[in-house]
């Protein structure tokens, strides 16, 4: 009703009145540009650039959460943090997740893209499925997986010795404990970047296809190689990159499930900086921690802004 | 052409290996299901069987609602969701509709910083925001868990790329009509830009129902918990003990997002990838 009216209104006013009015409202509207943007204006100073040049400048300094005052300290955290046996293993445990997480998870995610596209029935049907892992909330699926892998009553090792394969503790062992996390992280991510690999294959043009049979490239394999894979190498790219910053995160899953253990063998950043900042509240020492991890997930963005300035954009 | 003979054998396999692939992502929701629905003494029993002999989910879902308040703690999820999700956009709306369609000094800076904002983990500014929820003597409240993520510069790009594309004429003429500019964003913006505002809604309410970080960090009292933390603790005090009642809780926990899933599959799976675009 009112969008009729508005039509109308404006059909009726002449071209010059408009212009006359939108200069006589112009400054007026600058004071309401300016209340519009004003309260998120102040919450992302407040909330966000706020802490973030806060969380640099408090890695300078030995602040701990109650202490009276706090001093500039220089390099020192980031000396101690260089010299804990700790924050190479979380180091190291956290890029390890990440070289088997990222791989896996998109490596699975296209092959299922691949294959629900590859025919016409039960597609939605396949992508519902795979895709419940990214909405169950992913502590309480941590703590199904827990039990999954119980060393006696658990599915895995219960089908592992009905074929007569040996058992483990799977999340009690320091061998096998980190592995574990990885499974259950690739589990939680595939479904996510299947989504974006399918969105990709959808907007390759069928024509593609059709010229490259016609120079006879009749095999599956043919198609793919020739066809399929270049055209999705702007997604695969983000994809990769995606789950690389997702999978640097990793904290939920260890928070629950090992606390880092056993013996730091599933020790990752992400808790490192919590335990240091929220259970010890050595507040200075776990901002370096954070500032390291943010060198990480910003190398990382800025491989994907790069492909962005090319011009390489999905939904 | 294309009806020769390996068209039946191909799409067979495909469905073998799609299955195959299914039955490993629906594994942990089957067991899920079967061990909440198994006495203790089937739960811990070496042989493996799916089907419940005696059916006890009814004992097991009455054990978990009594030795943990779900009820309150789904509430608490709504709560916190919902407040965060309208802060959401009464924050964002107005910003974006600046951004998009006013000319004013700073514009340009603001959406630059809009823009860089995006690029910020969540957890990167944790400590810095902790400590000043600590001074503010907010810690441990509804407002520790909303306030922080009431700025949401995703939701701004998200919005401003939106109105970007509503047409200038609309807008001049609500001008002529003497709506105001903050009129303008709530009754010509708002409506036009349903989609993309449901959209971003599923985005939020998902991201932070399974919120478990934030939550973890700032709350101590047991009946503020989000459903996470819910189930985390209740792990944390039945350890290893009852596992009926514990799958029990964690089927209660997902249950609301993933019915809603199933219900609009369509509008989750767009809503949260929108996370792709970040």
């Amino acid at each position: 009703m009112s969008d009729g009216s508005i039509t109308i209104s404006a059909a009726i006013a002449p071209a010059g009145a408009t212009r006359r009015a939108v200069q006589a409202h112009g400054s007026r509207r600058t004071y309401a540009a300016y209340a519009l943007v004003t309260p998120a204006a102040l919450l992302m100073l407040v909330m966000l650039l706020g802490p973030l040049a806060g969380v640099i400048a408090l890695s300078f300094t030995d602040y701990q959460l109650g202490a009276p005052h706090l001093s500039w300290i220089g390099l020192a955290n980031y000396q101690d943090l260089f010299a804990d046996k700790v924050f190479w293993t979380a180091l190291r445990n956290t890029l390890t997740y990440v070289v088997i997480v990222v791989p896996g998870a998109v490596v699975a995610g296209l092959a299922i893209a691949l294959l629900i596209q590859s025919g016409t029935s039960l597609r939605s049907l396949y992508r519902t499925i795979y895709f419940l892992p990214v909405m169950a909330t992913l502590i309480a699926m941590a703590v199904v997986w827990e039990f999954m892998l119980h060393p006696q009553f658990g599915l895995v090792n219960g089908l592992l010795r009905g074929a007569g394969l040996p058992a483990f503790a799977w999340l009690q062992d320091r061998n096998t404990a980190l592995y574990a996390l990885c499974a259950i992280g690739i589990w939680q991510a595939v479904g996510f970047n299947m989504v974006l690999f399918l969105a990709g294959l959808v907007s390759i043009p069928k024509q593609l296809y059709e010229a490259a049979e016609i120079d006879g490239a009749s095999s599956g394999w043919a198609r793919f190689r020739l066809v399929t894979w270049p055209m999705l190498g702007p997604v695969t790219t983000f994809v990769v990159v995606i789950s690389g910053i997702r999978s640097f995160q990793v904290f939920d899953t260890v928070h629950v499930l090992t606390k880092g253990g056993p013996s730091k063998s599933t020790e990752v950043l992400i808790h490192t900086m919590y335990t240091e900042g929220f259970e010890f509240f050595r507040s200075g020492y776990a901002a370096a921690i954070t500032v390291v991890f943010l060198v990480f997930v910003l190398l990382l963005t800025l491989v994907k802004s790069r492909l962005a300035d090319r011009g390489v954009h999905y939904t | 052409m294309s009806n020769a003979h390996p068209i039946p054998f191909r799409a067979i396999l495909r469905h073998v290996l799609l299955i195959a692939g299914a039955a490993v992502m629906l594994a942990p929701f089957i067991w899920m299901i079967s061990t909440a629905s198994k006495p203790q003494t089937e739960i811990f029993s070496s042989e493996l069987h799916l089907i419940p002999h005696q059916f006890a989910l009814a004992e097991n879902l009455r054990e978990a609602f009594a030795k943990a308040n779900l009820l309150r703690f789904l509430l608490n999820g709504v709560i916190v969701t919902v407040s965060i999700f309208v802060l959401q956009v009464m924050v964002a709306l107005p910003a974006a509709y600046a951004l998009a369609k006013l000319r004013f000094v700073g514009r340009e800076t603001l959406f630059a910083l809009v823009l860089f904002g995006i690029l910020i983990p969540p957890q990167a500014t944790a400590v810095p925001v902790f400590l000043l929820l600590h001074k503010a003597g907010l810690l441990d409240s509804y407002a520790a868990l909303v306030l922080p993520f009431t700025i949401s510069v995703f939701g701004i790009f998200l919005m401003r790329q939106f109105f970007k594309t509503v047409p200038d004429d609309l807008v001049d003429a609500a001008r002529m009509d003497g709506i105001s500019e903050f009129g303008i964003v709530w009754r010509v913006m708002l409506p036009a830009a349903i989609p993309a505002v449901t959209a971003f809604g599923i985005f939020s309410v998902v991201a932070h129902w399974n919120d478990y970080f934030w939550p973890l960090i700032v709350l101590n009292s047991e009946h503020l918990r989000t459903p996470p933390l819910a189930v985390a603790h209740f792990r944390n005090n039945e350890a290893g003990t009852s596992y009926g009642p514990l799958m029990a809780a964690a089927m209660v926990i997902i249950a609301p997002l993933v019915i809603a899933f199933l219900f609009a599959q369509r509008r989750f799976i767009e809503g949260i990838t929108l996370t792709g675009i970040k």
